[in-house]
């Protein structure tokens, strides 16, 4: 039997993305459909969810398993249980994100959404190529609406932390 | 001739200008008409999910939301963009309770998310509503001596509850597209196999390591192209071919294509129409044998 360490169980249980956690019985079909483990053992999705269960929240938030899973869901497709991995993995990223361990890369993609609201800037030269390819001019996104939103979702902590660390 | 909002998403028209055009012409020599609408942001895709989950719901809601004033369905060319789409689409049609939680957020810039239309990604309308004989029969080149390696990535069938887009384990929709064609579809080991993309950023070598797999294993089969819908895998697998060249010392020059472009010069649309310079290894190679 696993030893379910409560606390952290119910906390990432009550996450937007993490409520299947406790279904977990460890069979390890998913680390055995998973492509990144395959290829190294710095990632392990049954054992990232095991160390969940367990109530080891440091290991979890802070080590670099989390960021590893590549979200191809295979592994999601194939539980027989029905947890819904990857979506959990985004819930174990959303607390870790939310306690200021972002990695450089995601703090790129908060200030790109928040800024543009778009991940990708299109460069002057590109719209130039647009132009002779026959393309459209791009349409803009409505940054403010876009603004507006992520104030009211925890997006908004995030901004904050990040800030914070400035 | 059926009209769609085109969601065209952030890398597409900002890196792959070879898919954008692609998709644009083939698309309306089928009949399908694509409207341009004001406004779309972001999709809000994994990146962003891994941030802050009710966020990407809630920008991804907002998005629907503008097809849904505009009543016309939600047209996808990027896979990532189709995922996140088609999901929050699901979800929210499935569970009041979010659909309720999504709905108080958008209510603050007077947007309410309905469920009144549907998400799709061209590859299913070609493959449902065009069909594969219509798509035959517009073909004026026929690509018969092309061994094209197709690779679906992962966000076009996963999770397949949800997306419903083809079998999961099986799919056949891009392998009977591809065919159409005139090309011969063929099989390689670990076909359905994620090209590590999304670890970009985070750990490139693992990424590169993936992708390298997936050339290799496309490579040994046989392969003259493999055929991507992801703007992601694209650059992972055809950036990643420069990468691996000069990390491993293995030169698998192997041409990446979008399917669209294969299918636009199986329509005899002109290959310097069609922005070749998108591509980093070169598709020469594979344009000769199509002659």
């Amino acid at each position: 039997m696993i030893r379910v360490s409560a606390d952290f169980a119910k906390e990432v249980k009550k996450r937007l993305g993490g409520e299947t956690i406790t279904n977990c019985y460890q069979c390890g079909t998913c680390t055995s459909s998973c492509p990144v483990a395959r290829v190294t053992n710095r990632f392990n999705p049954r054992k990232l969810i095991v160390q969940s269960l367990r109530g080891k929240r440091d290991d979890v938030l802070t080590g670099e398993m989390i960021w590893l899973c590549c979200s191809c869901f295979n592994c999601q497709e194939r539980c027989p249980q029905r947890v819904e991995i990857a979506d959990l993995i985004y819930a174990l990223r959303n607390i870790a994100i939310s306690e200021g361990n972002v990695p450089n890369i995601y703090s790129e993609f908060v200030s790109a959404l928040y800024s543009e609201g778009k991940l990708v800037k299109v460069a002057g030269f590109t719209e130039k190529q647009r132009e002779n390819f026959g393309l459209p001019p791009l349409k803009k996104p409505d940054v403010e609406a876009i603004r507006a939103i992520l104030a009211e979702t925890s997006f908004g902590e995030v901004l904050k932390v990040l800030e914070g660390k400035e | 001739m059926k009209s769609y909002a085109l969601f065209l998403g952030c890398t597409i028209p900002a890196r792959q200008l070879n898919y954008e055009i692609s998709a644009r012409k083939a698309l309306k020599a089928l009949g399908i008409d694509l409207v341009d609408l004001d406004g779309m942001s972001c999709c809000a895709p994994p990146p962003i999910e891994s941030v802050a989950v009710d966020a990407s719901l809630a920008v991804s809601a907002y998005n629907i939301c503008l097809a849904e004033e505009a009543g016309l369905d939600l047209l996808t060319i990027c896979s990532g963009c189709f995922q996140s789409l088609a999901r929050t689409n699901e979800l929210l049609k499935r569970n009041s309770q979010l659909r309720k939680r999504v709905n108080q957020i958008l209510s603050k810039i007077g947007k309410e998310f309905k469920g009144s239309i549907e998400v799709k990604h061209y590859l299913k309308v070609l493959h449902d509503e065009v069909g594969v004989e219509e798509v035959r029969r517009n073909v004026t080149k026929q690509l018969k001596n092309i061994k094209a390696a197709p690779f679906y990535g992962c966000h076009l069938l996963r999770p397949s509850e949800l997306l419903k887009f083809d079998d999961p384990e099986k799919p056949r929709i891009l392998d009977d597209l591809i065919e159409a064609l005139g090309a011969k579809s063929i099989d390689y080991l670990d076909k359905l196999k994620c090209c590590g993309g999304l670890l970009r950023g985070y750990d490139d070598d693992l990424a590169l390591e993936l992708a390298r797999d997936k050339v290799m294993k496309a490579s040994k089969a046989g392969a003259d192209c493999i055929v991507t819908v992801c703007p992601f895998c694209f650059i992972n697998l055809d950036l990643g071919q420069i990468q691996i060249a000069r990390k491993y010392n293995e030169n698998y020059s192997l041409p990446i294509v979008h399917y669209p472009e294969l299918l636009c010069l199986a329509m005899g649309v002109e290959a310097k129409e069609l922005s070749p310079r998108s591509h980093r290894v070169k598709i020469d190679k594979l344009l000769e044998k199509m002659v």
